[in-house]
Order: structure tokens, then C-alpha cells, then sequence
């Protein structure tokens, strides 16, 4: 089988810890407050590029689309295992919908050829679910969303995607394609210290942002805000024994479930 | 006019799709709806959902949509849309959705909203509302181009709300041409990986577990209360994902839905992947160090705090409990 050449995008998402906090103008994050680490499903990603390289040969390479503190996501692909990286850098693409996204990847990948896109199903922190799908009709790819398992064979790729409630399902397409993956789908592996050295002489190509096309269909943030409460959650104060006494007999004397 | 594209799974309606007829008879405000099916023979799916008091139902039906592939479902609705020219199309955001929808908008140059929960008028313009941040913010969100695609989240409105017509609404086909050899995907059947033997849907108690348990050797600190509830145990995703607890236990949209009697939240954040699987349940309580995360929104009782301290102290008040 020819050596594989693959593509992983991803995204540099607030860490999961980190608190949320506003900008003044109350449409974005204030980003100077927050932690970042690497879009979960996305890792997912890069796992399943590094171990489809390892059982069929060829590059894996990570490709961002953000401002400069995405570079940090980038290397810690690069010491995991890609081969090299290809920055799409703008401040503009921090908060940038789905399809802007899509574009800007789309024009720094074409001249590649990619075997094999792959992404996470979605973003933890915008979890809009589109950039992999809309990836892949700029491309002119056929793709599956959802992949739990990947499976390549000569010029095609056959892959099981998650449906609900427990279904599952085998999609066979040709190559080259794109792939979203779900979390779960491996078990990640983390850089080691020759992983991390070897990372500080991997390449980094720069590209720029394409302009916003004309007559461009996105969708744009007009307020973020602390969702409302929609139960009236009784939060149980007190010591560890006693809000734990109350809780039980709340739950047996209010409630009636114990 | 506002779209609807219904989901039908071997000639049954899916749930989602009254959800989202009920989302569009809720902001209509005089409009027509015109509900679509997509698929092959898909006669009775469309009466079934003709009951609504929508305008009219049309059919997509043609032998190459018999099996959902993203490349004839985005061709044949692509037909569908510019034919029937909606100013707004709406769809459930369900996995299948997720899987055309953003190949159509980009075909088509429209802007597309997912995981919608709500509706808003600011200034005239239509608003949609959409979880951010695993649910942690809400952004009202506007198209920034005409005649937007949105997709609603499963559950956030209410299918049973439906107004029904006096008559059944008028059936009429609609033709789409397609070339079965430009679809480039192959499906084969659905398939369940392995017969449930845990159906926690029966379960009158539920413990279950998410990303704050940090380990599997500590699962026995779970499992101890449990026991000491008469509990099954389950597990959010991440738990699953680590094979820290089989798939079967998992609950949320690629798990079971469940609603006990009792669902005892420990260490989950609430990620909304989750929430759509418990929040039918009659009692929630939560345990979360975070007092923001967004389980704390669904939960009836809540304890702020280290569920390793917590949990010991619940399950010593429950034995004191059987001792009087």
C-alpha cells in the first residue's frame, strides 16, 4: 500500500477548568484571562493520523487556523508524533464562524493533496460541528462525520460512523476524503521529552488568512452571556457531614427517592 | 415561508422533527410552514407528519435516498430549497443533520446556525440561541446572510406542544433528478454493537460518574454508594471513552437516555451531550467542586465539593439512616 498522506486539523480551545469571562463589548471571551490546551475530539484526531502512519507509512500534518498562541497546540502535535504544521495566522480567526475557518484551511491545504483530512466532530469551545463538513465540500471530498474506527484499503477508505442510541454504521468512500472523529475512538498517547526536542526542529509553514469573501453567509455573535437557571437548584451549604446529612434527608423526606 | 426538513427513519418520524414543526409553528407569526421528507417511499412518513397545521407536506422521494449518504441528501435538498425558496429552513441537530447540513449552506451560500435552543426578535431580527462553550455561556447568535439554516437542538423544544390541523395538510411530491453514480458514499445497515445488558432505562436509582472520579482505581468510591442507594452505576462519556466503564453504562445522545427516580451526579460538568440523556429524571442531585458547571442548571439538590470527601460522608449518613 502507497504511503498515506494526511492532514489533522485543529483547534486551540479554553482548558476545561477555566472559568468563563466576558470582553467588554460582551460578544467574546476575554481571552488575556483564559488557559488553552488543544480541542479534545481534535486530539482524538491527531492520535488516529499518528497510528494510520505508523501501520501505512507517510506524514502527518497538523494544520491551525488562529491567532499566534495556537502555535502552542501546534507543537505539541509536532511533539506527539506530526511531522510538521501549517499556521493559518490571524487574530481575526480567534472568534471566526465555521465556514471562515473552513476557507482559510481549505486555501492553505489545496496545493497539498492530502490523502486524508482529519478532524473532531467539533469545537469545545464554539461547538458549532460544521469546520470538517464544510472542509471537506470546499475541498470537493466526499466525507463522514462521527468515525469511530478508520479502515483504509487500496484508493478507499471505509470507516464506522456513531449514529444514536447506540447504532452504528460502516461507510465506504474513495480516497481522498475527510473524516471528522469522535472522542474515544483510540486511547491518546502524550509527548515524551525526546518527542517534545524533537518538535523544536519540525517546520511551521506560515500562511496567510484568505479575505473575506464577498457575499460571505456567516454567523456573527451578538451577546454571550451566564446562562439562566432553569430549575431552582437548592445547593446544600454547610460542612462535608452535614450538607451531606441534609442532602440524604432532603432526598428522603422532600423528594422520596431513598 | 419556513422550511422544515423532516427525519425519517424507515418510514417513522423521528421524534426531533415535531420538535422542530413545533419550533416553527412557535415563531411562524403568520408564515407558512412547509414541512419536507426526504427519502425513498416515503408516502406514510409524510401523512404521519401531515396532521400538523402546517401549509402543506412535499416529498423528496427517490430510490437513491433509500439510504441517507451526505452526498445525495445535500443534492436532493439543494433542489428542494431553491424550488420552494424558504426565507428560514429548519432542521433537528441530529447526527444525520450534523452529517449534510454543513455541506448544503456551503453548496448554497447560507448561512447555517447549529444546535439551536431558542428564539429571539432583537429589532426585528430574528435571533437564534445556542449553548457555547460546552453550556457554559449562551450566545445569541444572527445570520449575517439571507435565508438561514438553522438546526435545533434534540429537546429543546417540545414535540407534544404540535398544533394539530383540522384537517390533514395536502401531500404533493416534489422531483428532484439525481445521478446515483456521483454519490460517492457506500452505507451499509445500522447495526447495535452488542445487545445492552445494562438497561439503566429501567433503573429506579442512577449514580453516575464523570470526568471528577479522575481514575479508575477510585470507581469504588462509586460504587460504594451505589450499593448503599440501590443504585445502578453509569458513567458520562469520558468515562466510557477511557474504558474505565463499559459503553453500555454510559449515558447522553451516543448512550441511553434514562429517567430514574434518583440520578446522583458525581464530578460531571454537564456537557449537554450529556444532560439530553438524564434530564427527564425526577430527582436530580449533583456533586461538583465547580459551583458553575452546568449540571448545577438541571439539578433539583446540589454539594458544592470534593466528591472524595462527599460521597464517604453520604454514604455514612445513609448507614446512620438505616440504623434509626
Amino acid at each position: 500500500m502507497t504511503p498515506m498522506k494526511i492532514a489533522v486539523c485543529i483547534k486551540q480551545v479554553p482548558s476545561r477548568d477555566w472559568q468563563p469571562r466576558l470582553n467588554d463589548s460582551r460578544t467574546w471571551i476575554r481571552e488575556q484571562d483564559a488557559a488553552f490546551e488543544m480541542n479534545e475530539p481534535d486530539a482524538y484526531a491527531l492520535e488516529e493520523a499518528l497510528r494510520l502512519k505508523e501501520k501505512h507509512g507517510g506524514e502527518v500534518v497538523v494544520c491551525s487556523a488562529g491567532p499566534s498562541r495556537v502555535a502552542q497546540v501546534i507543537r505539541e502535535a509536532l511533539a506527539r508524533g506530526a511531522d510538521r504544521a501549517i499556521h493559518v495566522e490571524s487574530d481575526e480567526l480567534a472568534a471566526a464562524d465555521a465556514a471562515t475557518v473552513a476557507d482559510s484551511l481549505a486555501a492553505a491545504m489545496k496545493d497539498e493533496r492530502f490523502d486524508l483530512v482529519l478532524t473532531g466532530l467539533q469545537s469545545d469551545d464554539m461547538g458549532l460541528a460544521q469546520t470538517g463538513v464544510i472542509l471537506a465540500q470546499r475541498l470537493d471530498r466526499p466525507h463522514a462525520t462521527i468515525v469511530m474506527e478508520v479502515e483504509i484499503g487500496q484508493g478507499r477508505v471505509r470507516v464506522k460512523r456513531e449514529l444514536e442510541g447506540g447504532w452504528f454504521q460502516w461507510v465506504t468512500m474513495p480516497l481522498p476524503a475527510v473524516l471528522t472523529i469522535q472522542s474515544g475512538i483510540n486511547q491518546l498517547r502524550y509527548a515524551t521529552l525526546k518527542g517534545i526536542m524533537a518538535a523544536k526542529k519540525k517546520e511551521i509553514r506560515r500562511a496567510p488568512p484568505i479575505p473575506t469573501r464577498a457575499g460571505t453567509s456567516g454567523v456573527r455573535i451578538v451577546s454571550l452571556y451566564v446562562p439562566e437557571k432553569t430549575k431552582k437548584t437548592q445547593i446544600i451549604a454547610g460542612s462535608t457531614s452535614e450538607a451531606a446529612k441534609e442532602l440524604v434527608r432532603r432526598l428522603r423526606e422532600e423528594a422520596r427517592v431513598i | 415561508m419556513i422550511l422544515v426538513i423532516a427525519e425519517q427513519h424507515g418510514g417513522k418520524m423521528v421524534r426531533a422533527t415535531w420538535e422542530t414543526v413545533a419550533a416553527a409553528q412557535q415563531i411562524a407569526a403568520g408564515a407558512p410552514i412547509v414541512v419536507a421528507v426526504p427519502g425513498a417511499g416515503v408516502g406514510e412518513a409524510a401523512r404521519e407528519i401531515a396532521v400538523a397545521a402546517v401549509h402543506e407536506v412535499v416529498t423528496v422521494d427517490h430510490q437513491a435516498l433509500g439510504s441517507y449518504t451526505p452526498d445525495g441528501y445535500s443534492a436532493a435538498l439543494e433542489q428542494a430549497i431553491t424550488e420552494l425558496a424558504p426565507s428560514l429552513v429548519l432542521l433537528p441537530h441530529t447526527y444525520q443533520t450534523r452529517d449534510f447540513a454543513p455541506t448544503l449552506a456551503a453548496r448554497m451560500n447560507k448561512p447555517l446556525v447549529t444546535d439551536v435552543t431558542a428564539f429571539k426578535r432583537r429589532d426585528q431580527i430574528l435571533t437564534f440561541v445556542r449553548p457555547m462553550f460546552q453550556g457554559k455561556l449562551v450566545a445569541d447568535v444572527v445570520a449575517d446572510g439571507p435565508d438561514p439554516i438553522a438546526t435545533l437542538q434534540v429537546g429543546a423544544f417540545r414535540a407534544d406542544l404540535v398544533a394539530k390541523g383540522t384537517a390533514p395538510a395536502p401531500v404533493r411530491p416534489l422531483t428532484v433528478s439525481l445521478d446515483e453514480t456521483s454519490i460517492r458514499e457506500r452505507p451499509e445497515a445500522p447495526f447495535r454493537q452488542a445487545r445492552q445488558a445494562v438497561d439503566l432505562s429501567q433503573a429506579e436509582r442512577i449514580v453516575a460518574v464523570g470526568r471528577g472520579i479522575k481514575g479508575q482505581e477510585h470507581l469504588p468510591v462509586a460504587q460504594n454508594l451505589a450499593a448503599a442507594l440501590g443504585a445502578e452505576l453509569a458513567a458520562s462519556r469520558p468515562i466510557c471513552d477511557a474504558g474505565w466503564l463499559p459503553m453500555e453504562r454510559q449515558v447522553g445522545s451516543s448512550g441511553q437516555t434514562v429517567a430514574p427516580k434518583l440520578y446522583l451526579a458525581l464530578g460531571i460538568s454537564g456537557a449537554i451531550q450529556h444532560l439530553v440523556g438524564m434530564k427527564g429524571s425526577s430527582t436530580i442531585a449533583a456533586i461538583n467542586k465547580d459551583p458553575d458547571a452546568p449540571i448545577f442548571e438541571v439539578a433539583d439538590y446540589g454539594i458544592v465539593g470534593d466528591l472524595f470527601e462527599v460521597v464517604p460522608a453520604l454514604i455514612e449518613a445513609l448507614k446512620e439512616l438505616r440504623r434509626t
